[in-house]
């Protein structure tokens, strides 16, 4: 027995690192006809480490004082050595973990990924895009500019629009009657430990969760309906590593070209991932003209927009955008479908599908422009369909199956239906983008 | 691999970042700034004017004189050309004129222009540099086309004369336009046709150096963009690809 051979036994009967290498990775099968929407997960995951290291030596240098944040932000940016790019790094990154997560949740979508046996998997996954959020906004703050300050200012008094404890419950999470630095510094606190803990315990959660039931694939069939009656092993899975571990890596590589090209040529992402007014220090004494948030907030913000305030409150808009995120929690029991994949769904689900991304999309692009009247009844109909997509669900799914049966077995992508489905959806997004442009 | 082409596409697509840009300015079309970073000289009579003119009101808190270093100035150059007296080399260039001073001076104190050119952007201040024209209703006599109500006087008002509010009727729409009607010491008024290139070129180097003051290591930040992205691209791209074909060849 060789001296790595021991240790690893010496290892293994104290801890289950061999048990473990084998639950989670080397003999972890996973469906064989994964395609490109599954590269997104793994890629997530490289975003929160590129997040947690680069928050680490941010962290370093930041100081979360509104006397001196701006400056230290500029100190990082001219004096840290490597600073501009690891504030680079951390400031694309938060941008492209959005980007990666909606684009990982648009394909448990798709999918049908949520669907039994896998509903924790997806509530689990929703807890972690809310803390997401909460991570983003509370990190927003730290530059302390313009658009930290009243972004903050406004998420916050909506707090206040909330009956009998809403003025108590803002000035509580400030800490102060308006945003200052006592908010500056619960923020920092809270962006720094307490929600990157959590984010990683749900990470966790999510990731044991999914292997318990094992992956669902873009053909919704479950792999261990069939297994090789010898070894137990499913007959369309392969193990992870390596097959999966290399693919990744090929997702990742393109994932970094992207990455970089941001990082180094446009990292302020033309005003979306860094917002010019963010380079005017925070002014409490002035509001600016438009106070827009960042891309990834736009179409909840524009929903809490279209909902007009009645009865003396402006609380229903408040209500409408937290309702907007906990609804994607339920979806695995508002779906009815006997049917996980898009591929064998009846028109039903694919016309409210691409309803649903037409009105995200244009609620994106209307959350940041400035409102018209024009504008808000445009918004208001795409918050329409945006919870219509949800609530009417359970109707339009109902026995909604298209005219291929559900295969036994996995099938491959034929290139037929690869052009099909890259038209549709550049149809659906120029639509969508042109759309909203024009009003 | 056409497959996987494909695929990138639809990638691309869907990542398509929202489109349009955000005009920075009010309601008046800017005019683009010719911003070349790598024009050093502009650069350094950039610096020159900045520290100069700007630098007695406006503060760069978080821009150090040796920074100067990376346009191509020399230490001593600096030092005997730029840096005030008592100043170190390495100290950010800070102004003796507190903000409570200057709010009662000017009605409004003159902001720290560190990242002025990445809050507004060239095109404003290269505007804004040339928009100022004759107001008597203004405390200071001047207004400015770009920023109405502005609380700085025209600064330049020797090199660039003076320049009035006149109102052109174009499609029944009213359009603000600036005419020099009095020439300074770097613009032509020649038979009432006015000649600014002079004046225009020297905002432009102060624009210039205004954007390089706001992130002074762009310039380094492309030159390793192109290296980083080509390591990319030529290596760790076909690498990564040829590993997962090799590996995925058994999988049927």
């Amino acid at each position: 027995m060789s001296k790595g051979k021991a240790l690893l036994n010496w290892v293994d009967e104290r801890f289950p690192l061999s048990s473990m290498m084998k639950e989670h990775v080397t003999e972890y099968y996973a469906p064989k006809n994964f395609n490109f929407w599954y590269f997104f997960g793994s890629l997530a995951m490289l975003v929160l480490v590129i997040q947690i290291v680069t928050g680490i030596f941010l962290t370093m240098n930041y100081k979360p004082d509104a006397a001196s944040a701006f400056m230290s932000v500029e100190y990082i940016m001219r004096d840290v050595g490597g600073g501009w790019i690891i504030r680079y790094m951390h400031s694309t990154g938060a941008s492209m973990f959005f980007v990666v997560v909606y684009l990982h949740m648009f394909r448990g979508l798709i999918y049908g990924s949520y669907k039994q046996p896998r509903e924790l998997v997806w509530v689990f996954g929703t807890l972690i895009f809310l803390c997401l959020m909460a991570e983003a906004f509370m990190g927003y703050l730290l530059p302390w500019g313009q658009m930290s300050f009243w972004g903050a200012q406004v998420i916050v008094n909506l707090f206040g629009s909330i009956p009998v404890i809403g003025p108590d419950l803002s000035v509580w999470i400030r800490g102060d009657y308006v945003v200052s630095d006592a908010t500056l510094n619960r923020f920092f606190a809270l962006h720094v430990i307490a929600v990157p803990l959590i984010l990683l315990a749900l990470v966790v959660a999510h990731l044991i969760a999914l292997h318990e039931v094992g992956s669902n694939n873009p053909d919704g069939v479950e792999i261990k309906k069939n297994k090789d009656p010898k070894t137990g092993i499913p007959l369309d899975g392969i193990p992870f590593h390596p097959y999966y571990t290399v693919k990744d890596v090929l997702g990742v590589v393109v994932f970094l070209i992207v990455f970089s090209a941001i990082l180094f040529f446009a990292p302020e992402g033309g005003g979306y991932f860094l917002e010019a007014p963010n380079f005017d220090p925070a002014d409490p004494l002035k509001t600016p003209a438009h106070i827009a948030p960042v891309w990834y907030f736009t179409p909840f913000y524009a929903i809490l927009r279209a909902i007009p305030s009645f009865l003396g409150t402006q609380v229903w808009g408040v209500l409408g955008m937290g309702a907007a995120v906990v609804l994607i929690a339920f979806l695995p029991w508002l779906d009815k479908s006997p049917v996980k994949s898009v591929r064998y769904r009846g028109p039903k689900f694919k016309i409210a599908l691409v309803l649903f991304v037409i009105s995200f999309i244009g609620l994106g692009i209307l959350g940041a422009l400035p409102s018209t009247d024009v504008r808000t009844i445009v918004a208001q109909v795409l918050s329409f369909i945006y919870f219509a997509f949800f609530l009417a669900m359970p109707f339009y799914t109902k026995n909604d199956v298209g005219s291929i049966p559900v295969p036994d077995r996995v099938t491959e992508s034929t290139p037929a239906r690869q052009v099909r489905f890259v038209l549709l959806w550049a149809l659906t997004l120029a639509g969508s983008v042109l759309f909203v442009m024009y009003v | 691999m056409k497959k996987t082409i494909r695929q990138l596409i639809a990638a691309a697509v869907l990542a398509l970042p929202v489109a349009t840009a955000v005009a920075a300015g009010g309601g008046v079309p800017l005019d683009k700034a010719p911003i070349n970073l790598k024009d050093t000289e502009s650069l350094q009579r950039g610096a020159q004017m900045f520290t100069n003119y700007c630098l007695s009101c406006h503060s760069a808190n978080a821009m150090r004189y040796n920074r100067l270093l990376d346009i191509g100035l020399s230490e001593e150059q600096v030092k005997a050309n730029i840096l005030p007296p008592g100043a170190k080399i390495g100290d950010t260039m800070k102004i003796s004129m507190t903000k409570a001073d200057a709010a009662a001076w000017f009605g409004a104190a003159p902001p720290d222009l560190s990242v002025i050119a990445r809050s507004r952007g060239a095109d404003y201040l290269y505007s804004y540099m040339r928009s100022f024209y004759k107001d008597p209703s203004r405390e200071t006599g001047w207004n400015n086309l770009v920023f109405d109500k502005a609380a700085m006087p025209h600064v330049f008002a020797q090199w660039q004369g003076e320049q009035v509010l006149k109102h052109e009727k174009h499609e029944g729409h009213d359009v603000p336009k600036l005419e020099l009607v009095k020439a300074g010491t770097l613009t032509k008024l020649e038979n009432g046709k006015a000649n600014t290139a002079e004046y225009d070129h020297r905002m432009a180097d102060l624009t210039n150096y205004l954007v390089f003051m706001g992130e002074p290591t762009q310039v380094k930040r492309h030159q390793l963009g192109y290296i980083v992205l080509l390591f990319l691209i030529v290596v760790m791209l076909p690498l990564a690809y040829l590993l997962k074909k090799e590996y995925w060849k058994d999988v049927h």
